[in-house]
């Protein structure tokens, strides 16, 4: 644990006093006890409060603190500040409109998750106990059900950003795909339907760059390439 | 001064599960129901459970809900309410069942049932052996489940307001419930709430405590907020210490971990469980297992340069079991430990986890306090669940996979007593009191116009550091003491707090300023409580307490077999009895406990 100075470079924007956007220059001062970049905002924040940024679990399971770090979307929680390259330069999620600092107006986002309806869609009435499931059918999940939803993956999506509401981006995507995958969910033809379009499913064009970021190291290509599969296979 | 004010049948504030659980109860009612939440509701903090939900589903082996309700009042030292416990054991199976099919990913066994693990504390046959009863999807339940929760509310339709800050509870002359008050966050905006009933589900408040497995989020803020309102608070001394945080960065390791076989040792690589809890070993409940730690540590078998931690050894167990049942953990590992959890055991130390206290409540959800003669007197349309309420089915101690369960039970059984309560109620709603943002109104404005203030990181890690020391895992008579009057020099402190940010927009230096308004009623409550019990029950342990066979483990049935209740104004206490008379089953008599 040495103390050194780390110099930043951040995207500050407040609409209440700023008239436009602009990128701080901050050093701070650090004791070798901050692991994670996080840590550092936080104390960051302790000298200067107006400093805007989103954080719950500080352990990478709530999906609040996403950010552009460097260049590349990633979680705060989980960036390790003794292999991060300096100055640290920290803008937020690109491709969404901003509401303050690192703080993005995420609305768009959660449309298109909302749009895939998440949830089971099974009409059988549910039996007394729960639904049989074995255990090489629940793996089909593995790798779908982890996501949470911070958004590196759309935002890091140049479909994405172009097409904010007509695409669903790879978090939709790989959601909508977790639930053709679950054996208990009887909807799968209903929910290609509303993914066969030119716009919803087929804008991505596998460039991976929602893998590259993912901070869960889920693959939402691979699920897209899944779906694009099975629409492929019910057309002939 | 006037503020807008939106109408409702009820108001859900947190949107974790308790508060998820209930509003698929009131939504699938077809009641207009509002849920503030100040984060989005996959970012509550029962996203971070891990190990799993108990329910006597005995899908691997037999098991039973009088079992799992014997093990939750020994585990609760006996302070649990045998009415409530009775009352979710019995129910686990049912919202467990229901999770499954709101399409919860449950790990499977080969047969296709839900798969389940032994966990700290659960037993068969009235505390013979460990018994396998914690549902689980992998080290990752909670998340499955709050998503999946989520997911249903989608489904149902549910009126979220996201990132919107409650402020106050509001109460009519007579003391009932009328709605609250909540910022939003993204414009400042304050409004009022009127709702018919209103249920808090906000959570813990680990955040009192410097080294915490919980969330930045976790502030009490329902439970500061029902404490400004007049309503005590119940059992705060009881703080759980869970035996595995990460050393240095708190976050959680789940005791999972041990019922897949993992075990704590010492400097020396002593299995030392062993000695402290012959029986259950690993498995013993947490306020023992942490206890045996510290001790360990205190008596120079601690592990590291500092010799401050025990390590959690899981080499033994196949790679690929780790990499199965338990991925997460080995990616907190290296994460934040900078260990591989396959090659090399994890340093972890007992770190502040869960509030057994809260908000005082009865089985059915809903917020009682003393009046007219009666302990438990219902407050009329103010309702809790979850980690923020005190049903009480924790006591002195909660078992692990307890609180998922408990989260589920009482969120059902809160949302289903609402909608009764609702639709028992008059066509229009009771009149709300005049005037009744101004309180929350002059908090905002102390807030924009205090000067030569304090700074609120700086007081709260005060109080933070206060609590660590003075009110632990073992609490010392002259350490306490000297806690309850720093809290209260801190109390000040905070109520002259000052924020440089002064925006409207997004403004999270004033959220956390009204956050540690809430914090520090916890922590006022709690030390105050705790310096005031003089017997060691449950995670609540003195060193002034005699332990001798009249009193084993320095408990004290005669005085002390009842409820805190704190209350803010005056700083004072008040008990009330506990229920020791189950549903439909005989009372579980009073024992020494031992795993």
């Amino acid at each position: 644990m040495t103390a050194r100075t780390v110099e930043f470079s951040i995207y500050r924007y407040d609409p209440d006093r700023d008239e436009k956007p602009y990128m701080q220059s901050i050093s701070l001062e650090l004791d070798g006890t901050e692991r994670k970049l996080l840590d550092a905002l936080v104390k960051l924040k302790d000298v200067d409060d107006t400093l805007s940024f989103r954080r719950s679990c500080r352990e990478g399971v709530c999906g609040s603190d996403a950010m552009n770090i460097n260049g590349k979307n990633g979680l705060a929680c989980l960036t390790d500040m003794d292999s991060i390259a300096t100055p640290i330069v920290l803008r937020p999620l690109p491709g969404l409109p901003v509401v303050r600092d690192l703080i993005v107006d995420m609305t768009q986002f959660f449309k298109q998750y909302h749009s895939i309806k998440p949830y089971l869609i099974n009409p059988e009435h549910p039996p007394e106990r729960e639904r049989l499931q074995s255990p090489e059918d629940r793996e089909e999940l593995n790798g779908l059900y982890e996501c949470i939803l911070c958004a590196c993956c759309s935002t890091a999506c140049p479909s994405f950003w172009w097409n904010p509401d007509k695409f669903v981006g790879p978090a939709g995507l790989l959601a909508a795909y977790r639930f053709i995958a679950d054996t208990r969910d009887q909807a799968t033809s209903e929910r290609l339907d509303n993914l066969e379009d030119p716009y919803r499913l087929f804008r991505c064009h596998t460039i991976m760059n929602c893998v590259d970021v993912c901070p869960k190291g889920l693959n939402p290509t691979r699920a897209i390439g899944k779906i694009k599969d099975m629409m492929v296979r019910r057309a002939v | 001064m006037s503020v807008p004010i939106r109408k409702f049948d009820a108001v859900i504030v947190g949107a974790g599960g308790a508060g998820l659980r209930a509003a698929i109860q009131l939504s699938e009612a077809g009641l207009r129901t509002a849920v503030l939440s100040k984060v989005f509701p996959t970012r509550s903090h029962t996203v971070a459970a891990q190990g799993g939900v108990a329910a006597s589903l005995g899908n691997s082996e037999e098991d039973h809900w009088h079992w799992h309700m014997y093990d939750t009042v020994k585990g609760s030292d006996w302070l649990g309410d045998q009415d409530a416990i009775e009352f979710m054991c019995r129910k686990a199976n049912e919202v467990v069942v229901e999770l499954e099919h709101y399409g919860m990913p449950f790990d499977r066994l080969d047969n296709g049932k839900i798969y389940q693990r032994p966990f700290g504390g659960h037993m068969s046959n009235f505390g013979e052996k460990p018994v396998r009863r914690s549902c689980a999807a992998a080290d990752r339940t909670g998340h499955a489940m709050l998503h999946a929760m989520y997911q249903r509310n989608v489904k149902a339709n549910t009126q979220f307001f996201i990132e919107w800050m409650a402020l106050d509870l509001i109460r009519d002359d007579a003391g009932d419930v009328v709605g609250v008050t909540a910022m939003e966050m993204e414009s400042g905006e304050v409004y009022v709430f009127h709702a018919k009933a209103v249920l808090f589900a906000t959570g813990g408040a680990g955040r009192i405590y410097y080294s915490s497995t919980n969330a930045f989020i976790n502030t009490g803020d329902g439970v500061g907020m029902a404490a400004r309102a007049g309503i005590p608070l119940e059992d705060m001394e009881f703080w759980q210490f869970h035996p595995t945080g990460v050393a240095g960065a708190g976050v959680l390791i789940t005791e999972g971990v041990r019922g897949e076989g993992g075990i704590l040792r010492n400097a020396d690589g002593e299995r030392f469980m062993e000695r402290y809890a012959p029986n259950a070993k690993d498995l013993a409940s947490r306020d023992v297992v942490s206890r045996a730690m510290v001790t360990e540590i205190n008596e120079g078998r601690g592990c590291g340069p500092n010799k401050d931690h025990v390590m959690l050894d899981i080499t033994h167990l196949d790679p690929a079991t780790i990499m199965k049942r338990l991925p997460g953990i080995r990616e907190i590992g290296i994460q934040f430990a900078g260990v591989d959890a396959i090659k090399e055991p994890l340093p972890v130390v007992p770190t502040c986890h869960y509030q057994m206290g809260g908000i005082p409540t009865n089985y059915h959800g809903e917020v009682v306090m003393p009046k007219n003669g009666n302990p438990s007197e219902p407050v009329p349309g103010f309702y809790a669940a979850g980690e923020c309420a005190c049903a009480s089915v924790h006591g002195a101690n909660r078992l692990g996979t307890n609180s998922l369960l408990d989260l589920l039970v009482f969120g059902k059984s809160s949302g289903e007593s609402m909608v009764e309560y609702i639709k028992a109620q008059p066509a229009a709603h009771k009149p709300l009191p005049a005037n009744a943002a101004d309180y929350s109104l002059s908090r905002l404005n102390r807030l924009d116009t205090q000067t030569g203030g304090t700074a609120v990181g700086a007081t709260r890690l005060a109080m933070q550091r206060t609590m660590q020391a003075h009110c632990g895992v073992f609490r010392f008579k002259n350490m306490l003491d000297e806690g309850v009057s720093k809290i209260t020099e801190i109390e000040q402190q905070v109520a002259s707090t000052e924020i440089k940010d002064k925006s409207k927009v997004f403004n999270t230096a004033r959220l956390e300023a009204l956050e540690l308004d809430n914090l520090i009623e916890v922590a006022k409550a709690t030390i105050v409580s705790a310096n005031a019990r003089t017997e060691s029950r449950g995670a609540h342990v003195r060193d002034d307490a005699i332990d001798s066979p009249e009193f084993p483990d320095g408990r004290d049935d005669a005085n002390w077999l009842k409820h805190t209740l704190w209350y803010r104004e005056g700083n004072k206490l008040d008990y009330k009895p506990v229920n020791m008379t189950p549903l439909t089953v005989d009372t579980i008599a009073l024992k020494k406990r031992a795993y």
